[in-house]
């Protein structure tokens, strides 16, 4: 039997968080909102109405080109895509076409067995959203709030061969989106979009991942408008494809959608009915120059990304899932850290906190990370608690410290009065010697007041 | 040059306009003399001239992100033929197109 393998390639829309919309100035915090609210002439495509580039717009989207590993192009143009739907007023998008923003990106992704796999990415392009239609009975309801929304568009080449190549996909680029801060990158709310080519084509003796010939037509799956469903829809795909090559059929380039009722996709669109877009220079916008000084200052403001937060995790002996695990969002990533430095300070085990953090899943209970560390430091250890054993560590700690010790005495002279504290950083720093000693098993509370009593005699 | 009656066609589908077959064979001879016209200027030599996309000579115009008021729903609406619950309305349109 001929061996078929799946050919996907993926477009994914994303919508930029920006205050203010694309070409216009009106406010793009527009989900929710009663409709035709957040519209002027520029996003209703009055006569007249003149587009103006919002600058932070393009600076998302080169940063997500960055950190796609794109080429960020020295001059950049927008185009009109001219196509009559009532979802857009002018009778164009303004899009990007022959000069995209950013070009010949990659990104590293995973399948179900852990296998990875590189991703080229063809470009990264800013363009902007349409309004939105609402069908009912035989009429069509019109919303122009989203009108102009900033949208940046990544299409990748065809080099996924699985939908779990496709959801790895997914996931890390909403991951990514997040860290940047540059969209919420919300599937049900429409933030983050997906369309799909699908094709199969014969894989005998091509060994996987090997440049090969191309099936020569493709079917793209459009407007399915959640994240589950594209993948049903691709595995139905795929099916539907082979079973078709196998009867002997001749497939074509055409357009499909989802019947998520009857659970098979449907044709939309055959290639007969392919949109001509007559793509043009938008003569009403200037071109964009992007000189290196520019792009370089957007390299060196990038966040630290995940791949590369979970690396530093790996270099300190934690295992790959429990590294990838503690950088899933920002925020748990900061948590983890902020728990190591915490241990770190008092020679609590950091491999074992950040494991006892993702097993037990610390971070969605709420718990502070100091208290974290202290929670594992009670479950882990044998606190030394012992009134002798103490004074002995605090005895050793402030004769190894003189300097620390010095500090204190003098924070407490010159505040010159007894009942006022000392240096709280100069105990500290007593306190972390003697866990450091200890591997963090001292009870650090009753470590502190033993401290101050010899400290203040 | 001379535009068939199916390229005159597929313009007019393209640009959304219901032509009668007078109108295609009026629009299809005016058509075809407009590119006449512009392929004279194929014989200009332009082998040494950048192509102009924009003649103001800037680049880099953007503004900052910031938000000044939208129309009122009312004003949004003000043009629109049919208008239903704050949204414009138009006749059915379906996926298929």
């Amino acid at each position: 039997m001929t061996q078929y393998e799946p050919v996907i390639g993926l477009e994914v829309h994303v919508e930029l968080n920006t205050k203010s919309k694309m070409f216009c100035r009106c406010s793009a915090d527009y989900f929710g909102k009663e409709p035709n609210t957040h519209t002027c002439p520029v996003c209703l495509g009055l006569p007249g109405a003149l587009p103006y580039i919002n600058e932070e717009a393009i600076n998302k989207c080169l940063q997500i080109g960055l950190a796609l590993n794109c080429s960020i192009s020295e001059k950049s143009l927008f185009e009109r895509k001219n196509y009559f739907y009532p979802d857009l007023p002018k009778g164009y998008q303004i899009s990007q076409y022959r000069w995209p923003l950013c070009i010949n990106g990659h990104i590293e992704v995973e399948d179900e067995n852990g296998n990875a796999l590189m991703i080229r990415i063809n470009r990264a392009h800013q363009e902007e959203d349409t309004g939105k239609l609402t069908h009912i009975g035989r009429e069509t309801l019109i919303d122009f709030n989203r009108s102009g929304i900033p949208l940046v568009e990544i299409v990748t080449e065809p080099d996924f061969h699985s939908t779990a190549q496709v959801k790895d996909y997914a996931k890390k680029l909403q991951q990514l989106f997040r860290y940047l801060g540059v969209s919420n990158a919300d599937m049900e709310r429409g933030d983050m979009r997906l369309e799909a080519n699908v094709s199969v084509g014969k894989s005998n003796g091509h060994p996987k991942g090997v440049a090969r010939s191309l099936p020569n037509y493709r079917v793209e799956l459009k407007n399915i408008n959640s994240f589950r469903f594209m993948v049903a829809a691709i595995e139905y795909e795929i099916k539907r494809q082979i079973i078709a090559l196998e009867r002997g059929e001749k497939l074509t380039q055409e357009t499909r959608g989802w019947d998520e009722d009857k659970k098979c996709t449907y044709l939309q669109r055959s290639k007969e009915e392919a949109h001509d877009y007559r793509y043009f220079p938008e003569p009403d916008l200037p071109e964009l120059i992007l000189s290196k000084e520019k792009i370089q200052k957007l390299k060196d403001s990038l966040p630290k990304l995940p791949v590369e937060r979970a690396q530093q995790l790996i270099e300190m002996g934690i295992p790959k899932n429990i590294a990838f695990a503690s950088v899933v969002t920002v925020q748990r990533a900061d948590y983890i850290q902020r728990a190591i430095e915490y241990s770190k300070a008092r020679g609590v085990d950091m491999v074992g906190i950040v494991n006892y953090i993702i097993n037990r899943n610390i971070y969605a209970r709420g718990v502070p990370p100091e208290q974290a560390v202290s929670d594992y430091q009670t479950q882990t250890t044998n606190i030394i608690s012992d009134q002798g054993e103490l004074e002995k560590l605090a005895k050793q700690a402030i004769k190894e410290n003189p300097r620390a010790v010095e500090d204190y005495k003098q924070s407490l002279l010159s505040s010159g009065d007894e009942s006022k504290a000392g240096n709280p950083n100069a105990i500290q720093v007593l306190i972390g010697a003697m866990m450091k000693k200890t591997s963090g098993k001292a009870d650090a509370s009753k470590l502190q007041g033993i401290l101050k009593l010899l400290l203040e005699k | 040059m001379k535009l068939t009656e199916e390229q005159v066609k597929h313009v007019a589908k393209l640009a959304n306009l219901p032509l009668t077959s007078e109108e295609e064979e009026k629009y299809s001879e005016q058509l075809s003399k407009i590119l006449d016209y512009i392929e004279q200027l194929n014989s200009v030599d332009t082998k040494d001239v950048e192509p102009t996309f924009n003649v103001s000579g800037q680049s880099n115009v953007m503004s900052e992100d910031t938000t000044v008021p939208s129309l009122s729903q009312e004003d949004a609406l003000l043009n629109a033929s049919k208008k239903e619950k704050g949204f414009f309305v138009t006749k059915g349109v379906f996926e298929e197109e």
